[in-house]
């Protein structure tokens, strides 16, 4: 049984993945990991899909003990991993056998980190995700944040076995966010933008925004230069997106995060960009935002420039098992071209493995 | 309804389409078509659907389709709205035990109305009511259609937890709390159907665009339900809506 045991739970430690999607229509929130960034890099530097279910924990983290083999990554924000009493690089895959102990000791940058393991969190799927969606006792670990004493189920390695052995510099990245106090992330305007005076989109853009002690996965409330309206706080109900900054009646900015509801009656002054989402996920009480507006068309390109180097990281990452394990095909018996100095005389098998006869010459 | 709808981008990877600013049956009709029309020219990179009162957020992924093509798709598709035909909504019935234990505002609403609590009961029974959108918890729907003769104004102190199920009005809306949730609407009664069970095969029992009708149930009509209730065998009488129809099948 591969399995991971919580000896202390820390403040807010879920099991997410990409999220629950398609049952917005019926009112069901679509939760998941806040900072997607993070989440996917974890996951591919332990080899899992960049999808599988990992921990998300959020300022204080847990104390865990391994009963299973694999690669183990953290990313996303410095709480102060430890494995086994030694600080824990972020951003890399360590072996991990059991017996193994991650714990943390303090936060020193961003507020939430994802701790992934080879193969995956294996609590059931329900409604199409593994994620936890506390509010409504949904998904994840019995629907609801780990408590010392859980132990969670954790999927067959994907990996091969030579992976596990690999050097630690083959298997970590420089991540693309850097997770600062102070923060400007880029929106674009939202769907309401014209219920604002010219005065309050001012204050907006130009005016900082604290973040309170009010933020959870829900969504981020600001305090700040109260923002004016021009006809109303209140709307008839509509969607709201990942990264929609609200504005109700009191004129101070709320941005809906992973479990926000999916709908609401307040106006969209704006709608923080993708690309910026990890940055909001990252931010923490005292923390100082500052908005600034892009186009949609710009967004979409930012977005998908950083999805080009995703894709270029994780082809960094991808096991490639022709180099891990001896070639196992007829037209590919060597890794090596035939060179003045190195002659393959022929190719054999023997109980079912291929081999070639190679002869090298010592340069003088 | 708006004479143009209005294209609303809500951030890089949604839009809204707006077709008014009210509540009202014909943009609900209009929702409802469009949705449809989407899912029958399935326009690759739309994620998810999500219709309101008065408007469709609609979710894409922006590495398969450019907000502004996707725009002009949904224009071109909404000209041809007139052809679709849209099929009759469905009528859900929803068994519910009024009053009593049930409905511990139901004095309350006839008191305020100046009615008999079986007076209230029978209006909120002889309507269908359209379901304009899901929200506030997974399942919960926003009715409209209520008879503004049981319309009463909610609780001045909200309660800290209401049991999912419990049927209530606030002002002239009438809803069904999906889950157990703090609420503040004066509870008239309490269906012991899910609206709301993850591990069902369907997990939600309303959609929007269809009615629901309240059909009053005894303690022993509830006692006879019970053994299919638990095995979650249970469905709920259906019928498709007639547009003016007396609303029973």
């Amino acid at each position: 049984m591969r399995e991971l045991k919580i000896i202390k739970p820390g403040l807010l430690t879920t099991v997410q993945d990409a999220g629950r999607k398609g049952f917005q229509q019926y009112g069901v929130p679509v939760s998941g990991v806040m900072d997607h960034y993070a989440f996917e890099m974890a996951n591919l530097l332990v080899g899992n899909d960049a999808a599988e279910a990992v921990l998300e924990a959020t300022l204080l983290g847990p104390e865990i003990v391994f009963e299973a083999d694999g690669l183990l990554a953290v990313t996303g924000g410095d709480l102060g991993a430890v494995f086994n009493g030694e600080p824990l690089p972020l951003w890399q895959a360590v072996p991990v056998t059991s017996g193994d102990k991650l714990a943390f000791k303090g936060i020193r940058s961003g507020c939430r980190c994802y701790i992934a393991i080879s193969g995956g969190l294996q609590v059931p799927v329900i409604m199409g995700s593994r994620s936890t969606y506390t509010r409504g006792n949904l998904g994840g670990h019995q629907g609801r944040a780990l408590k010392a004493g859980d132990n969670l189920s954790v999927g067959d390695s994907p990996l091969p076995a030579a992976a596990l052995t690999q050097p630690a510099e083959k298997r970590q990245i420089t991540p693309a966010y850097q997770y600062a106090k102070e923060i400007t992330l880029r929106v674009v305007p939202g769907p309401q933008e014209d219920a604002f005076s010219t005065q309050g989109l001012e204050t907006f853009y130009q005016q900082p925004y604290t973040v309170t002690n009010e933020c959870d996965r829900m969504g981020y409330r600001l305090e700040g230069t109260p923002i004016a309206h021009e006809a109303g706080a209140d709307i008839i109900s509509d969607g709201i997106a990942m990264g929609a900054v609200q504005v109700p009646g009191h004129g101070m900015p709320i941005v809906m995060m992973a479990d926000r509801q999916t709908t609401g009656g307040y106006t969209k002054i704006a709608n923080v960009i993708s690309a910026d989402l990890p940055l909001m996920a990252q931010a923490k009480p005292g923390d100082i935002l500052r908005f600034t507006k892009v186009t949609v068309e710009e967004a979409q390109h930012i977005w998908a420039a950083r999805q080009q180097e995703m894709a270029a990281v994780k082809k960094a990452l991808a096991l490639n098992p022709r180099e891990e394990t001896p070639p196992a095909h007829e037209n590919t018996p060597s890794a090596h071209e035939n060179t003045p100095y190195r002659k393959e005389l022929f190719r054999f098998r023997r109980g079912g493995r291929p081999y070639a006869l190679v002869v090298e010459e010592l340069e003088e | 309804m708006y004479e143009t709808t209005r294209y609303l981008a809500a951030g890089d990877h949604a839009l809204v389409m707006e077709f008014g600013n009210e509540i009202a049956d014909a943009i609900n009709q209009k929702i409802r078509a469009m949705s449809l029309a989407i899912e029958q020219e399935n326009i690759q990179g739309i994620s998810e659907l999500v219709p309101t009162y008065r408007s469709m957020m609609i979710h894409y992924d922006p590495l398969m389709i450019s907000g502004e093509n996707l725009t002009r798709q949904l224009r071109r598709l909404e000209q041809q709205l007139a052809d679709i035909q849209l099929p009759p909504p469905r009528v859900t019935v929803i068994p519910t035990l009024y009053g009593g234990e049930y409905g511990p505002d139901l004095a309350t609403v006839a008191g305020h109305n100046q009615l008999t609590e079986t007076a209230v009961i029978e209006k909120h029974t002889s309507r269908e009511y359209l379901i304009y959108m899901l929200g506030f918890t997974p399942g919960f729907p926003y009715l409209g259609g209520m008879d503004p003769a049981i319309a009463t104004p909610r609780l001045a102190t909200p309660r800290t937890k209401i049991k999912g199920g419990s049927v209530g009005i606030a002002g002239s809306q009438t809803g069904i709390y999906s889950i157990d949730s703090p609420g503040g609407w004066q509870l008239i009664g309490w269906t012991p159907v899910p609206l709301y069970d993850p591990e069902a095969a369907t997990p939600i029992l309303l959609k929007a665009g269809n009615y629901v009708k309240f059909e009053a149930i005894t303690q022993a009509d509830y006692e006879a339900m019970k053994p299919q209730l638990q095995n979650r065998t249970y469905t709920c009488r259906e019928y498709p809506f007639t547009p003016g129809g007396d609303g029973h099948a």
